[in-house]
């Protein structure tokens, strides 16, 4: 009825945020469309007009410097992909964003630093360095997971029927009840990982790329644990049951299917994708506090929305896009147009990413367009 | 009940509600209903909108726990049994706008109608009863259901239901979205499955056509049984005609 009466004022209003949108969409691309061809420009010759004018000394970067490039940022970007995945299967399961599962990410990592500094007290760290990985992970996953069902069964379930705003701010009042609890159980001091063994962390050269035996170690772990997460989902009766219930609960429970216990599967399976990436994160920067979740779990939060929330493929490769963006793009759109300390601007790129997806293609990479009747 | 009904008296009802009433909070839904389909029935609930028909599927399918009164299985009471205990008993339903997994491959649909089933044999046994059924189906099975047309997603629907090997098929809304000529094959299709031993409980808009295939039916209104006949008392009864088949 009075529809009609609102109408007309939010029609203006959206004209003018759509001409600033419309303004920031041409300036972003204008941006990178310029500092790209600067770069190529740069590489082709490095005292070129532009380069004098915006980046005097530039040297423009070597194939295996770019190589580089491409190797941390697929490894950063695996990682985030783990963490993005729990996100994405939260919300295609029950519809609001866990802000809690950096958390979880924590939680892996931090164990993963309570084992190995034992292992390394005690020599085996060395001796039996393949043991000790597979013991850590299977603890982190343990209390990654453990932390996920109980998160559920104690915040979460009870606001099943709450509107989903409740759910998304008892996410980061959780968030931050882990935080503090982890901070009064181990204290503020960074804990630092025990270094890889020589034998395993040496460079290594594959396909013509340097590649540094962590990374390949992050990369390795990361390609199996997500091939397992596929199986898992797609081809086992759970995870139909699974995919079952992130579309339709009440039909799911008319298949006979333990919405409940579908539900509690679906935390276990993200809190053990980041236990796995807390031990993972922990080899690769060997540092660990109470507030390591905060980042990269925004991080992959993000990663989860460019690939396309609620979409497990999505997230792999929001993930590997987001990692990947983070490493090359400073190099190859922002150092050439003479951007100061670019090394420093990986976070900033990493969200302008996200904003031009979302003004871009709101659903994701490979997202589908949810319909408003299922989705927040 | 009435003994003239026209229900089988000396057998056991499958389902049944023995003075059934429902509440959605303070909203009181169903009053006093009792219903009992037999086996190997097929039976129609009629009633106009918000008359309870949806509340009655729900509360069979022990989605919704009645407030007062019992749901009867096999003779034995169900309240608070969950809704898989009645799918592993033989009862489904085929919801309202077929409600597919839009998501998942025709097949997956088909497979999670068995989900509750263990025995490789019969569910590979039923589904190639299934396709028997409905050739078309089998041409797609790979693909999203999503992507199916109307009619074929009617098709799935159905599939899917019977792979929980079904002794009682609950129907809401069967020609509901189809197209007007789908709509008789659909009926056709639904007398096929009666006739293979299943007894169904059909809750339609379109009652004379419901009436023209069932043996029994009810009338609900406001949450009561305003009729409780067989399908050709109800067919000649001038009060029904009047407000469900759109005659006077």
């Amino acid at each position: 009825m009075s529809a009609h009466t609102i109408s007309t004022n939010p029609v203006k209003r959206l004209i003018s945020v759509d001409r600033f949108l419309t303004f920031i969409r041409i300036f972003l691309v204008t941006m990178i469309v310029v500092g790209f061809l600067a770069f190529i420009w740069q590489q082709i010759d490095a005292d070129n007009p532009f380069a004098r004018w915006r980046n005097p000394g530039a040297r423009g970067l070597t194939g295996d410097q770019f190589k580089g490039l491409i190797v941390s940022g697929l490894s950063q970007g695996s990682m985030y992909g783990l963490i993005a995945l729990g996100y994405s299967m939260v919300y295609g399961v029950l519809g609001f964003i866990n802000f809690a599962h950096g958390e979880v990410f924590m939680v892996g990592a931090m164990t993963g630093f309570i084992a190995s500094d034992k292992f390394q007290a005690n020599g085996m760290w060395e001796s039996n360095f393949l043991l000790c990985l597979a013991l850590i992970i299977v603890m982190a996953i343990f209390f990654s997971t453990f932390t996920a069902v109980v998160m559920e069964r104690v915040a979460y379930r009870p606001l099943r029927s709450s509107p989903r705003l409740i759910p998304l701010i008892t996410s980061i009042g959780v968030s931050f009840f882990i935080q503090n609890f982890v901070l009064g159980l181990f204290g503020p001091a960074t804990k630092s990982y025990p270094r890889l063994p020589e034998w395993l962390s040496k460079q290594r050269s594959i396909f013509t790329f340097e590649i540094a035996g962590t990374r390949l170690l992050v990369l390795a772990v990361a390609a199996v644990s997500m091939t397992a997460l596929w199986y898992f989902v797609e081809r086992t009766k759970t995870g139909k049951a699974m995919r079952a219930v992130a579309e339709d609960k009440e039909i799911a429970a008319l298949m006979g299917i333990d919405v409940n216990r579908t539900i509690v599967t679906t935390f276990a399976v993200g809190g053990a994708m980041a236990g796995v990436g807390g031990i993972l994160w922990g080899l690769m920067f060997r540092s660990v506090t109470h507030m390591t979740g905060f980042l990269p779990g925004v991080k992959a939060f993000t990663a989860a929305v460019v690939g396309g929330i609620g979409n497990l493929g999505g997230a792999m490769a929001g993930g590997i896009s987001l990692g990947s963006a983070e490493s090359i793009a400073p190099l190859i759109i922002l150092e050439p147009l003479g951007v100061p300390g670019v090394s420093q601007l990986k976070d900033a790129v990493a969200f302008t990413v996200l904003v031009l997806v979302l003004l871009f293609r709101p659903s994701g990479l490979f997202g589908e367009r949810l319909s408003s009747e299922d989705r927040a | 009940m009435s003994s003239d009904n026209g229900s089988p008296k000396d057998v056991t009802a499958l389902l049944e509600f023995r003075q059934v009433n429902t509440h959605y909070g303070a909203v009181h839904i169903l009053k006093d209903v009792d219903l009992a389909i037999y086996p190997g029935e097929l039976v129609c609930l009629l009633g106009g909108n918000a008359s309870g028909k949806s509340t009655t599927l729900k509360t069979l399918l022990g989605m919704v726990t009645p407030t007062s009164g019992e749901v009867v299985l096999d003779g034995e009471v169900v309240n608070n049994k969950p809704t898989s205990y009645r799918v592993v008993n033989g009862v489904t339903m085929v919801p309202e706008n077929r409600r597919l997994f839009k998501r998942l491959s025709v097949k997956e649909n088909l497979e999670l109608g068995a989900y509750l089933r263990n025995d490789k044999e019969g569910i590979a046994e039923d589904l190639e009863k299934i396709y028997g059924l409905f050739p078309r189906v089998k041409e797609r099975l790979s693909q999203k259901s999503g992507t199916l047309s109307g009619g074929e997603q009617q098709m799935v629907a159905i599939g899917r239901a019977l792979m929980s090997r079904p002794r009682v098929l609950l129907m809401d809304e069967p020609s509901m979205g189809l197209a007007p000529a789908l709509v008789q094959q659909n009926f056709e299709l639904i007398q096929q499955i009666h006739s293979d031993g299943v007894a169904i409980f059909m809750v339609e808009q379109n009652a004379n056509m419901a009436l023209s295939i069932a043996d029994r039916g009810w009338v609900l209104q406001t949450g009561r049984v305003v009729l409780d006949d067989t399908a050709e008392a109800l067919l000649a009864n001038p009060e029904l005609r009047a407000s469900y088949l759109g005659e006077g």
